[in-house]
């Protein structure tokens, strides 16, 4: 087992390294940072300096080198726009992105999960046929859209929700900041981490449905209903078990998506994170906090696959194979 | 009393360019102990037979007539959940393929215990003790460690060992055995045929074996029912079947009894093919491939009528027109 978490990492650093050389490329190819840091009154000296504080003046290899080991001790640079440290200005944001990921993710598989096991195995009943026709919905309104339409319904309409902002948050520890603790910061969350989950409930359960049927359809299935088990465990015990299995890879990368699309919703609601960081960077070339946001983005996606295989292991025997290969025989 | 009294059952599948009668008018039992083999081509309708027995037709199929009697009282016309807990309990079923039919997710141990449980109220440490004897009595080595395996640690005629073990678990008075070699290895199918043969002595079960095998049925089963486009051609004693088929169908049939040495998987080739059931003709359903037609055939359709030792849909055994057998010479 550890051995198997061990080689999983392992498979990462390759990723890691390419989409850090990406991330570098922009860094060096895309504007010129020089030109941008200097603005308009500059000297040839104060350029050349700046060059060689910057590092410019070296190898592209080993400027390369240099990025990815900062990167490794957390170090991003400084943001053009704000002459800030990129990873003061990320980890200031990365509380506000998280929570409204992880809110959002749950919410998406709390309702998505429920709502697929139930259309695959009442695929007859009105409700059923309910949730097709708002799964639909759900699967083709751009997101932008969504959360524009939640703000007129419930903050213009009603005015029930705050339609930007995170609300109050409370500050725990050195850096982290959760807006789960005031009344104010769960009201302001509502409305993105719909925006943001709905999506990817909807395409759960559309998944979890469609694999459901199919599990239903098995052998297996008819041989565990020939054998007279009860309707309930065949159904939430054996096909539900069965249907987890391709669904959690899937699943597993929906939410990287989860994270990587905070940026349209954070945009939407004003949400204080870090894709709204990126967003405003991109407009002026703020090329550090941008590396590092797609780094850091990477990252998320290797850690979700290797939870993803780690429950894989957990739930599929055949995978287990050191066990198995030591009793295989007639 | 017979263990199972099926009395022409009807199957029909409604579609969009009307109903389809899968199985139409099938009469037969089951004794207490005995082993009916159950043949024909495929398509005949002996998968469905079984289905319709245990109440797991596939809808849109449905029973539109006729009625199941298992110990003299009717299961046809019973709720799911009453089947349910017949399913198992008093008729088990045993399917073609182990390498599917077992769920890959749960240890075999898993499986047979929820299954013991599920009938029979014991605690879940006796049920594993029983599931082990089960586990050892289909000849499982080493029983208790190999509990805890998976399906896909053991090869495919253990699998089907482990799936006997699952049918048979809550001790049924009959077991469906629906083409239970025909997926396994040719050198491992007479084992599973013997293992099943002796699990029903010891444990006086009935089997409808159903098989493309007349080999199996030969060696295996006390008496036949052939079956041709839904409906029951000929049933009787095996040796009779055998050696002395009352229906032109059968007689066919037999023409490709395999030798030991020439095993052949499929029946016979009868020239032509069983017609769809879309397409049944009037009269015999056999007639277009029948090498004894004659003009009734075309008119009229044979029910079952005695012919010899067994019973025969063919009007060649109508006693008021010929004798007995004479026609067959
Ligand atoms: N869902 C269905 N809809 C319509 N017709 C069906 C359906 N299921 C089965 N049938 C028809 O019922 C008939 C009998 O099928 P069955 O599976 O019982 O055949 P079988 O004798 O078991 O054949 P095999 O030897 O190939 O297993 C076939 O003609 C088939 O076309
Ligand atoms: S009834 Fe006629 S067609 Fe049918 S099997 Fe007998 S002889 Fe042949
Ligand atoms: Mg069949």
């Amino acid at each position: 087992m550890p051995a198997f978490i061990l080689s999983r990492l392992l498979q990462a650093i390759p990723v890691l390294l390419v989409v850090g050389f990406i991330a570098y490329a922009m860094f060096a190819f895309v504007g010129d940072p020089v030109q941008i840091m200097l603005g308009q009154d500059y000297t040839e000296v104060q350029r050349q300096a700046l060059i060689h504080d910057l590092g410019l003046d070296q190898p592209f290899f080993v400027q390369y080198a240099k990025f990815m080991w900062r990167a490794v001790q957390g170090e991003f640079g400084i943001s053009y726009r704000l002459a800030r440290p990129v990873s003061g200005l990320i980890a200031e944001r990365l509380p506000a992105t998280l929570e409204l990921s992880v809110t959002a993710t749950v919410l998406s598989l709390a309702v998505g999960l429920p709502m697929g096991v139930y259309t695959a195995v009442y695929r007859r009943s009105w409700l059923a046929r309910g949730f097709m026709v708002f799964s639909l919905a759900g699967i083709s309104l751009p997101t932008f859209l969504t959360g524009i339409l939640l703000i007129l319904c419930f903050s213009v309409g009603l005015g029930w929700l705050p339609s930007f902002g995170r609300g109050e948050v409370v500050h725990i520890g050195a850096w982290w900041t959760t807006g789960f603790l005031t009344l104010s910061g769960i009201k302001a969350l509502i409305l993105p981490a719909i925006t943001l989950g709905l999506f990817q409930m909807t395409l759960i359960m559309r998944l979890v449905r469609a694999e459901m049927l199919e599990v239903l359809r098995t052998d297996y299935i008819k041989f565990a209903r020939a054998r007279g088990l009860t309707d309930r465990s065949i159904k939430f015990g054996h096909a539900l078990r069965n249907t987890m299995v391709p669904v959690i890879t899937i699943v597993g990368l929906q939410l990287g998506m989860i994270v990587a699309f905070s940026l349209v919703t954070e945009t939407v609601f004003q949400w204080p994170g870090m894709g709204l960081l990126f967003i405003q960077s991109v407009g002026v070339a703020d090329i550090p906090v941008m590396s590092a946001y797609l780094l850091l983005i990477a990252v998320v996606f290797v850690v979700i696959n290797l939870v993803v295989d780690l429950l894989y292991y957990a739930v599929d025997p055949r995978l287990r194979i050191e066990r198995s290969s030591a009793q295989a025989g007639r | 009393m017979a263990l199972l009294d099926v009395q022409n059952l009807t199957v029909e599948f409604p579609t969009r360019r009307g109903v389809l009668r899968a199985l139409d008018g099938v009469s037969f039992s089951i004794e207490a102990g005995e082993v009916l083999g159950v043949v024909g081509e495929s398509g005949a309708g002996k998968s469905l037979t079984g289905a319709a027995i245990i109440g797991l037709l596939e809808p849109p199929g449905r029973i539109a007539g006729g009625r199941i009697l298992l110990e003299g009282s009717r299961i046809d016309d019973l709720s799911q959940s009453q089947l349910r807990r017949i399913r198992g309990r008093r008729i088990g079923a045993i399917f073609q393929d182990p390498l599917t039919t077992l769920n890959p997710l749960y240890s075999i141990g898993r499986q047979l215990i929820e299954t013991i449980r599920t009938h029979l109220k014991l605690s879940e440490a006796d049920a594993r003790k029983r599931a082990v004897r089960w586990l050892e009595e289909v000849g499982i080595p080493a029983a208790a460690q190999r509990i805890d395996a998976y399906p896909h640690e053991f090869s495919g005629g253990q699998r089907q060992r482990v799936v006997i073990a699952l049918a048979l678990c809550a001790e049924p008075a009959l077991v469906i055995a629906d083409e239970p070699t025909t997926a396994l290895d040719v050198s491992i199918q007479a084992q599973i045929i013997a293992l099943l043969k002796r699990l029903a002595r010891d444990h006086g079960t009935s089997v409808m074996l159903i098989t493309h095998d007349m080999g199996v049925i030969a060696e295996t089963a006390d008496r036949v029912a052939v079956m041709y486009a839904g409906r029951i051609a000929e049933i009787g004693p095996v040796a009779e079947i055998v050696r002395t088929p009352a229906h032109p169908y059968t007689l066919g049939l037999m023409g490709s009894i395999p030798s030991i040495e020439h095993r052949v998987e499929r029946l016979a080739q009868i020239d032509g093919a069983m017609p769809r059931l879309t397409a049944i003709p009037q009269g015999c359903a056999f007639n277009p491939r029948c090498p004894r037609v004659f003009a009734r055939c075309r008119i009229e359709r044979p029910d079952l009528l005695p012919a010899g030792a067994t019973e025969a849909a063919c009007w060649l055994h109508d006693a008021t027109i010929r004798p007995l057998r004479a026609a067959h010479g």
